[in-house]
């Protein structure tokens, strides 16, 4: 897609809601947004090699913790987000190092990863007196007398949400691109393909892969915190868990994990989803469009591994590439 | 009873064999000698179906191989010891030489043709249970052969025997191939080491990049000139 | 206080035979990996599935106990089979992270699909079996014979992979792969027995947990992460590891419940896990 293009269809974007959108429309344009955050912040790690089955944890430390502090201690989120950041690093950091120490990747860390996310939701809800356990939880409110509470971080206004979502949606794909673009990418492609070969390089090639966690943790714990405040409910089940974990998978992975924008588009495609069935079916049959999201993720691995937008770009691709080839003499 | 006509055959943009052709008559040894890279590996490959012909036909006994899938080779009577043996390392020694016999109609007979493995390579009875990987490289030829008789094959493909051991191994090994050729099992043995392989089989094919450049009984491969100068140092 | 305490005791007593069961799944996940060299991250829900069948058979059809299970384990063996032929087959070939990830899919779908098909509420199959009573212990008889089966189930593995051809076959294939038609396997015909037998020992498992546990879509989780911990605890694809790890991790959620709440014995067998990982990464017996 050519530069123009893009800022055009940006700016788009970011007018529609001011054109009067329906309040439920604005709504799932927001998740769209938040999840294609999410996802984007699982697919820096996961393009690298580096699959977690278990950013649940992260997205429910970001959640809970800001909640909890809210709730109990009265913290405002201002300081509640850097407890859940700190948190969120520490958790990532003590997963990490050893496995990129002693170069546990694949298989292990995957199962490592999900061991994480349902301790994560464990342990929630075995703290039940204080998180309200799987019944879930609801940030005290600050809205009783204003629309709008700075210090609670707690907007009545979708308009407000979106933009606060739009930016880091936008946020997140800046920092998608400088990852990519930085040199480490080109040392952690090598690791990704040949595990053995780059063996030799050893301790900076553990503090890269922790880097790129810790980066990847701590968005998608931002995630959580902006999930908890925009929807003013959480449970575990929604917010850590296998569940999640593996839907924030589906989603990096069928619109296209390699792409900057496939996570978006996996994020649009999963609630698209949603709706056309619960549209369809005339009411909220859970389970159904589970159901399907598994189906279809086996599908797309064996099928389009590489995502609908990877797939649509490698159709592109060639298409560029065939009128040259039969422009050229036999 | 093995014949190769026109046979052509590769791995991806490399081609290896070029237009061979060779026969081999039951009970007969031949060798396929030639310098490394010359396909001699490939050759066998061809035989049992690990790798596929792009060109030209293998039959066995007169039928025709070429559309037989890889693991029913094994039931037309071929039977393949690979180059570097590739025994199950990290078996015993006799669940080597079970799974030598894992076709069925080898099960059947499992009982008598362990016996007859265990006489003809008494160290291996002595070493039944010991784990594969820790035998000596001898005994490991000795147990990689043994696996391949356990299916009372036909015709028995050898790739290098001698590859890898030392010299006085290596002694007791032609001596070993001898002995097989003996007992009447129709050989075709693929090696590097000209003058000791020469003096074992009836005949021999020279393969050089990809194809056959000579052909004749050992006593004339012996005496040929080519062969002496380039592969017998004379 | 007292140095000797029987409840103590009985914690631990517990823990063994709750060892036995958790040592049976992982054998049977264990046992894919080392061969075909996949996780199947469903293989918890293949449980579930399991357990769902013996409700069914025995609860809704009204078969016998004895015919339910057998026909449940036969089910899951099928399962396992079909998942290998029809959804792991195509994907061997490609990145082994692809083979993880579509085990996830099928895990999604399972939970799902029982959600559909079978509701969320809790099922029970309203076998209730006594607790013995042993030195002032109470000891669950259904753990002690789920126990004994699971040994047993273990037992006949192991005489299957070393006394039999097509046991021995499938140790050889995960040694090497490439030769196995020069001796006339068939190298897919292999994996899909070894999925049929890990099948099977997850429907084993069920008929056993069925005895002591209520029935619901999402029962898989409360034991698949332990699985996959006590897996990789002992070595992803050393069976042995799987099978000692198997009680280390049962004491530790048998004792640790016993001190605090049994939420918290998983808590501490995850700490004990991460201990572990900084320790000895690549699990007790395990080693590349």
């Amino acid at each position: 897609m050519a530069n123009p293009m893009r800022w055009i269809g940006l700016a788009l974007l970011a007018a529609a809601p001011l054109a009067g959108m329906g309040n439920y429309p604005l709504h799932l344009l927001i998740m769209t947004l938040l999840w294609a955050f999410v996802y984007t912040g699982w697919a820096i790690m996961g393009r690298l090699g580096l699959v977690s089955l278990g950013h649940g944890a992260f997205l429910g430390i970001g959640a809970y913790v800001v909640v909890m502090g809210w709730n109990h201690y009265g913290l405002s989120p201002w300081l509640g987000i850097p407890l859940a950041l700190a948190v969120t690093a520490v958790i990532a950091l003590l997963i990490g190092y050893p496995c990129f120490r002693f170069k546990i990747v694949g298989h292990y860390f995957a199962l490592v990863t999900l061991a994480l996310s349902e301790v994560a939701r464990l342990i929630i809800v075995a703290l039940r007196d204080q998180t309200g356990g799987s019944l879930g939880v609801t940030p005290v409110t600050a809205l009783a007398d204003t629309s709008g509470s700075l210090v609670a971080l707690q907007f009545s206004s979708k308009l407000i949400w979106f933009y606060i979502i739009f930016a880091f949606w936008l946020g997140g794909l800046w920092i998608w691109t400088r990852v990519d673009r930085s040199m480490a990418r080109l040392a952690l492609e090598a690791i990704s393909q040949e595990e053995e070969a780059a063996a030799s390089v050893g301790m900076n090639i553990a503090r890269l892969k922790l880097g790129v966690t810790l980066i990847s943790a701590l968005m998608t714990s931002l995630g959580g915190v902006l999930y908890a405040q925009y929807q003013l409910y959480v449970n575990p089940e929604t917010v850590s868990g296998i569940g999640i974990s593996l839907q924030m998978v589906f989603g990096a992975i069928a619109g296209g994990m390699f792409v900057r924008l496939g996570p978006t588009v996996g994020a649009a495609f999963t609630l698209l989803l949603a709706e056309v069935l619960r549209l369809a079916l005339g009411h909220d049959i859970h389970g159904l469009d589970t159901t399907l999201y598994g189906l279809m993720l086996v599908l797309f691995i064996i099928f389009m591994p590489k995502g609908i937008l990877g797939a649509a770009q490698e159709v592109w691709a060639r298409r560029r590439a065939a009128p040259t080839r039969a422009a050229a003499p036999s | 009873m093995l014949s190769l006509a026109s046979v052509s055959a590769g791995y991806g943009g490399f081609q290896a064999l070029f237009d061979v052709s060779l026969e081999v008559k039951a009970g007969e040894s031949v060798a396929v000698i030639g310098p490394n890279g010359a396909g001699k590996t490939t050759l066998l490959r061809v035989i049992s179906k690990l790798i596929d012909a792009r060109a030209g036909e293998v039959s066995m006994e007169g039928r025709r191989m070429n559309e037989v899938p890889s693991h029913e080779i094994i039931g037309h009577g071929i039977a393949h010891v690979p180059e570097n043996r590739r025994l199950f390392a990290k078996l015993s020694v006799e669940d080597n030489l079970r799974m030598g016999a894992f076709m069925p109609a080898a099960r059947a007979k499992y009982a008598e043709r362990l016996e007859f493995v265990y006489a003809l390579f008494p160290r291996m009875r002595e070493r039944r249970h010991q784990v594969a990987g820790t035998l000596s490289g001898g005994e490991q030829q000795m147990c990689a052969i043994g696996r391949a008789l356990m299916s009372g094959p036909k015709l028995l493909l050898l790739d290098e025997p001698s590859a890898g051991l030392a010299p006085v191994v290596v002694q007791s090994i032609f001596e070993l191939v001898r002995r097989i050729c003996r007992e009447g099992y129709t050989v075709l043995i693929v090696e590097q080491n000209v003058r000791q392989v020469l003096k074992v089989v009836h005949r021999a094919y020279l393969l050089e990049t990809g194809r056959i450049k000579l052909a004749g009984s050992s006593a004339q491969m012996l005496e040929s000139d080519l062969i002496k100068k380039a592969y017998l140092g004379l | 206080m007292e140095f000797f305490d029987v409840f103590l005791l009985e914690a631990v007593i517990n823990g063994l035979l709750l060892g036995g069961v958790l040592a049976l799944l992982a054998l049977g996940l264990n046992l894919i990996f080392g061969v075909i060299d996949v996780v199947w991250i469903c293989y918890a829900e293949l449980v579930m599935i399991g357990m769902y069948a013996v409700y069914y058979f025995h609860n809704v059809f009204g078969w016998p106990l004895w015919l339910a299970m057998l026909v449940a384990i036969l089910a899951v063996a099928v399962l396992g089979a079909a998942l290998h032929q029809f959804v792991i087959r195509p994907v061997l070939a490609a990145e082994p992270i692809n083979q993880l990830l579509v085990t996830g899919g099928v895990l999604f779908f399972l939970q799902a699909a029982a959600t559909l098909a079978f509701g969320v509420e809790f099922r029970n199959i309203g076998v209730s079996l006594p607790a013995m009573q042993a030195g002032g212990m109470y000891l669950s008889l259904a753990r002690l014979i789920a126990f004994l089966v699971a040994l047993g189930g273990m037992v006949g593995v192991y005489l299957f992979l070393t006394r039999t051809f097509v046991g021995t076959a499938i140790r050889a294939i995960s040694q090497d792969r490439a030769i196995m038609p020069l001796m006339g396997v068939n190298a897919n015909r292999i994996f899909v027995i070894t999925s049929a037998l890990g099948g099977g020992l997850a429907g084993l498992a069920a008929c056993l947990l069925v005895l002591q546990y209520d029935i619901h879509p999402a029962i898989g989780l409360t034991f698949g992460p332990i699985t996959f911990m006590i897996c990789v605890l002992g070595g992803l694809g050393n069976m042995l590891g799987g099978f000692i790890a198997a009680f280390i991790f049962a004491q530790f959620i048998s004792v640790g419940g016993y001190i605090l709440h049994i939420e918290w014995g998983y808590v501490f067998a995850f700490l004990f896990f991460i201990a572990m990982m900084f320790w000895r990464p690549q699990g007790l017996l395990g080693g590349k």
